[in-house]
């Protein structure tokens, strides 16, 4: 069963192929087929892998497949090859599952207007460079899928052209990730030129051979590969791509908040965790970008108007705390948050294109009661919206998230004040979160759905709510038996999280904190915006707290300080440079040689007296020099 | 005997070509096209035949002017076979390209054309440098007619200053190529031309840093090289398409064959010398091309610039002295040929039915013409340097290269990566992306376009996912890279 693993990122792949080349000349019902049913197939394949990776599990735990041998130069050895063990092994079951749920949602979603057939190309695409980065057993194989996935957010952010406003999003993506990977580019050489290879195991063993901890080549690898991690996974300080990628169909953003591109960061630093170990200063970053980066989204969250953009802010607060667990150590519990938070998060965008589809909406302050019109959206809405923030016991999210505010303590890389970040972002996420279900669900009616959405935007929804409440079930806290049945399952791949002393704290206790936190949020969602939702929108738009609400409403103004640090200069540059200084020697030259030609033709008169005068002269010149020097 | 015949079929079609033109427009297109494949297939089978282990996969010799040492040399390595196959390639599709935009003197044209291409060819297999040379000059004028006939509005002008630029460069590289000859001639009083005989008496002395330069000027203005680049934006944009093709295609690469096959092996340590300023100008150029790039609004005049920074890799990789970079640098002139010249051929295409270059007139024509605007999206992504297409191989192998030799530069060269990015999508954005303001409505590809786009998308499929082949093929090739590794061990 194993060996059939290449087939799982290949179906997809081909199947992108087929629609890109002939998707115009297909009825849409076969284009659903091809694009619908290669990702579920891929779903089948990779659940048939698991079902036998862990039933026979292979030799040392991971299974590695070659397909071909891509590069080869001197001692640089790269294979087309695949790399399958309990991490891989996870993400290739929720991309594909996750991916294929989005996939049937989108055969109703986008089945009108245009571009059918090349909207599923663009999907199938998406999933299959996913596979590729998730599944590469070298770096470079690994970057292929990495570039891959950023191509197919460009092209399907801007997957609507004809608005500018979306092309401008689609090339902000681009482009901002691209720069993110330039640095882990440079750290593959990096890492190729002292290591001698570029497989990934091989790195991660003779880093651990060559390189002791603190080393300043393994900081500077880490550091480089962190750049391409933030790029990708939306983290400070290139997070700046991600709200704006709201321009693109919403099963789109589903896509890519929950199964695909934005955990590639996590998935790279988990993936050479071995070499980050190596590096404490570049752990702490990691720890640190994660915190502040939940915090940060969590306040621009706060005072968002778009359905989509809540959830997108919400979306670099959630991977922020998936970085704050890689940067304590706790690689399991990053990955565990990321395995609950793509249910939930696929979700709440999935749900959240009922709403917009059906209300022709996006801003949720033009929306209200819609808990009657549409009880399925709602309900999902308050699975997967509780799961964000975090209700205790019940949802996933609580679980994945209690474990990694516990380790921000708890670990010996942990910090009091990582801990008290993460646990006053539970607050936050509760109040946003409910802020939102409140405005949309609550309250009287602003608009009524023109219709309702189908079964097939229904189904994957429905079938969304379940993991987004048992999911956590298995990875289940002392308090409840600590029955570890996902720790167990990756810890084949990852090691456990470090152990530290910190006695002041237990793990019941930062559990209990969380949930207070989750309670209050939700206690103050309810008062302000449901008991007084009048006196909150009028404090919020007076004074000083006026401009706060502008600078968390437009991201902290980042995007303001990189156009004019970064984009005005160089297009500055670019314009003024146009037609190319150098160019202008050249002319010069040419218009001096020009200007000699006219100076000499003065001369030529066909007078014989200036032809005899200027001999005469040239003569004496020429004396003159004889005898004088 | 082989690489006469590839020598001559161009030669002499060309003639035909020019002959038959009474009779009808068609035939010179189609004696051309021909004549262009059958020299590909000569060269993939003189490849294929090759004997295992011989130095010259074939080779040619007879005394020319035996009196000064002067003799018709030719010889095919794995280097010299992959450009001969981009050259035959890029001609056919020249050739094909072309079926449709030259109206006037088809005859004349498709001498100009089988010229070049002959000559180019001659360029990457003469192993005499007086035959060098003569091939080097006679590329100049069938290109130079080619712009000034059958170019655009400021084609006189750019073809003037493309040959003015070329042929002052190429009189520094006769200078350089007399002096090597009399140099050797004064030491060992033989008088010879040979690549080889000099090839194996090394003069490494201070005189030789000036002949060296004397080489390495000529090659740099070809290439280009900043700050000798600003023939190449007029010169590409003002051609017609094949002219374009063959220019970024081919005629840029003779200046990195010539570093690669002379600058460097004859003179190993003055090219150590030279090295830093290369690398340095080589880097300068990846930078500044892609800002020039970013900041046009003629799309021909944007993909010109943009060869400035991709052979910026080339000269960069070059003198990086290392296996992996020279082989980056080789596959990089491959994919640039390939992806330059594809695009080039999507602006052909577009202006041949829109009249115009300038973004104001485009936008929005991915509605109107989606096989276009898909090859021409396919084309920028490989350009780009996107992994699993041809030009991310070269450009990774000689930035991972080049930071062995100097990390400092291959960082900052990898910032081009981000600037072909930017300037790329600016392309996307600017001409297929946005609302079709200018109500543009003309044909898609004809199935002709679509082959050439075809041909173009699988050969960079296939050098971006299985370059196998060409990396091996490289690794018959003494020079340079033998010479590489001494001059690599001679560094520590």
């Amino acid at each position: 069963m194993l060996r059939l693993l290449w087939l799982i990122p290949a179906i997809p792949m081909a199947s992108a192929v087929v629609l890109a080349l002939f998707g115009a000349g297909l009825r849409r019902r076969v284009v659903s087929i091809i694009g619908v049913g290669s990702v579920f197939a891929s779903a089948v394949i990779a659940s048939a892998v698991a079902a036998d990776f862990v039933s026979s599990p292979p030799e040392g735990n991971a299974y590695r497949q070659v397909l071909w041998n891509w590069i080869g130069v001197g001692s640089l050895r790269l294979d087309a090859g695949l790399y399958l063990d309990a991490l891989s092994l996870l993400m290739t079951l929720v991309v594909t599952c996750v991916g294929a749920l989005i996939h049937l949602y989108s055969t109703e979603y986008m089945a009108h207007g245009e571009g059918f057939s090349r909207f599923f190309a663009y999907m199938n695409l998406f999933v299959a460079s996913m596979l590729i980065l998730v599944l590469g057993d070298n770096l470079v194989f690994l970057f292929l899928g990495w570039e891959g996935v950023g191509l197919c957010s460009f092209l399907l952010i801007g997957f609507w052209f004809t608005d500018p406003a979306n092309v401008k999003a689609a090339l902000k993506a681009f482009i901002v990730t691209r720069v993110g990977d330039t640095a882990f580019m440079i750290g593959l050489f990096l890492l190729f030129q002292r290591l001698g290879s570029l497989d990934i195991q091989q790195v991660l063993q003779n880093a651990q051979a060559q390189w002791p901890t603190g080393s300043a080549y393994a900081i500077a690898a880490a550091a480089l590969l962190l750049g391409g991690a933030v790029g990708k996974s939306a983290q400070l300080p290139l997070h700046t791509w991600l709200p704006d990628a709201m321009a693109g169909p919403t099963p789109t953003s589903a896509l890519i908040h929950a199964a695909t591109m934005v955990t590639a960061g996590v998935y790279l630093i988990a993936r050479t965790h071995a070499l980050f170990v190596l590096a404490p200063p570049v752990m702490t970053a990691v720890a640190v970008i994660g915190a502040l980066g939940l915090l940060m989204a969590g306040f621009s969250a706060l005072t968002q108007r778009e359905i989509k953009k809540v959830l997108a802010w919400s979306t670099v607060s959630q991977i922020g705390y998936m970085f704050l667990a890689l940067g304590v150590g706790a690689w399991i519990g990053a990955m565990f948050h990321f395995f609950t938070h793509a249910f939930f998060k696929a979700l709440l965008f999935l749900a959240a294109g009922h709403v917009v589809e059906t209300l022709h909406e996006n801003d949720i302050f033009r929306m209200g009661g819609l808990r009657k019109d549409l009880p399925i959206t709602y309900w999902s809405f308050v699975i997967g919206g509780s799961a964000l923030a975090g209700l205790p016991y019940i949802t996933a999210g609580s679980y994945s998230k209690d474990q990694i505010i516990w380790r921000a303590w708890a670990s010996p890389y942990g910090h009091p004040l990582l801990w008290a970040a993460a646990v006053a972002a539970v607050l936050l996420t509760s109040l946003y979160t409910y802020r939102l279900i409140f405005l949309v669900f609550f309250g009287s009616e602003a608009k009524t759905p023109e219709h309702l959405p189908g079964m097939a935007m229904l189904l994957p929804v429905i079938v969304l709510c379940v993991p987004s409440i048992a999911a956590g079930w298995l990875n289940r806290p002392p308090a409840l038996g600590a029955h570890r049945l996902f720790d167990n399952f990756l810890e084949s791949a990852l090691p456990p999280a470090p152990a530290g002393a910190h006695p002041v704290l237990s793990e019941g206790l930062s559990e209990l904190a969380a949930a207070s936190a989750f309670a209050i949020g939700l206690a103050l969602a309810w008062w302000l915006y449901i008991r007084r939702r009048a006196h909150v929108e009028a404090f919020a738009s007076s004074g000083p707290a006026a401009a706060l609400h502008r600078l968390w409403f437009s991201g902290w103004g980042f995007d303001s300080l990189y156009d004019a640090l970064f984009v005005r200069p160089v297009v500055w540059i670019a314009t003024v440079n146009k037609s190319d200084v150098v160019d202008q020697v050249y002319a010069a030259v040419s218009l001096g040689s020009r200007a000699l030609n006219r100076a000499l033709a003065v001369t030529q008169t066909g007078r014989v007296r200036w032809y005899a005068a200027g001999i005469a002269g040239g003569a004496a010149v020429l004396l003159g020099i004889a005898i004088f020097l | 005997m082989t690489l006469i015949w590839i020598l001559a079929i161009p030669f002499f079609a060309g003639l035909l070509a020019w002959a038959t033109a009474r009779l009808n427009d068609s035939s010179p297109r189609w004696i051309s096209l021909a004549a262009s494949v059958a020299s590909l297939a000569l060269t993939l089978q003189a490849w294929w035949a090759r004997a295992p282990g011989a130095r010259w996969a074939a080779e040619y010799n007879a005394p020319w002017i035996p009196e000064f040492g002067i003799s018709f040399r030719l010889g095919m390595d794995g280097l010299s076979f992959l450009l001969l196959a981009l050259t035959f390639f890029l001609t056919a599709i020249g050739v094909f390209a072309s079926w449709t935009e030259i109206q006037e003197s088809v005859g004349f044209f498709h001498l100009n054309l089988m010229w070049i291409s002959a000559a180019i060819a001659a360029v990457f297999v003469a192993l005499d440098l007086f035959l060098f040379f003569f091939a080097w000059e006679a590329m100049l004028i069938p290109m130079y007619f080619l712009i000034s006939i059958w170019g655009y509005e400021r084609r006189v002008y750019a073809a003037i200053k493309f040959f003015i630029f070329t042929q002052f460069s190429g009189l520094l590289m006769l200078v350089a190529i007399l002096a090597l000859c009399f140099a050797h001639a004064h030491a060992t009083g033989v008088i010879t031309f040979d690549y080889l005989t000099l090839l194996s008496d090394p003069r490494s002395n201070t005189q030789s840093l000036w002949i060296t330069l004397g080489f390495f000027i000529a090659f740099a203005v070809k290439l280009p090289m900043v700050p000798f680049h600003t023939w190449l934006p007029d010169a590409h944009t003002e051609a017609p398409t094949a002219g374009s093709i063959i220019l970024a295609g081919l005629m840029l690469k003779t200046g990195g064959y010539g570093l690669m096959r002379f600058v460097v092996p004859l003179f190993p340590d003055a090219s150590r010398t030279l090295a830093p300023l290369a690398i340095a100008l080589g880097v300068a150029g990846v930078i500044y091309g892609a800002i020039l790039a970013f900041g046009q609004t003629d799309l021909k005049r944007l993909i010109a610039y943009t060869s400035v920074s991709h052979l910026g890799f080339v000269l960069m990789g070059v003198f990086a002295f290392n296996e992996l970079a020279l082989k980056g640098a080789v596959i990089t002139m491959l994919a640039h040929g390939l992806s330059t010249g594809a695009l080039f051929f999507v602006v052909g295409a577009l202006q041949h039915r829109i009249h115009s270059r300038e973004f104001g007139r485009m936008g929005g024509i991915w509605n109107v013409t989606p096989r276009l605007s898909g090859a021409a999206l396919f084309f920028v992504m490989a350009s780009l340097g996107l992994p699993g297409l041809a030009d991310f191989v070269g450009e990774f192998l000689t930035l991972a290269g080049t930071w062995q030799a100097t990390p400092t530069a291959a960082a900052v060269a990898s910032l081009g990566v981000v600037g072909a990015t930017i300037y790329g999508l600016k392309v996307v954005q600017r001409v297929l992306y946005g609302p079709n303001v200018n109500n543009l409505a003309f044909a898609d590809f004809s199935p002709r376009e679509a082959f050439i786009a075809a041909c173009f998308v699988a050969a960079s499929l296939w050098i971006g996912l299985y370059p196998a082949p060409v990396l091996s093929a490289l690794s018959t090739s003494a020079e340079p890279f033998s010479v590489i590794t001494s001059i690599t061990r001679s560094f520590r």
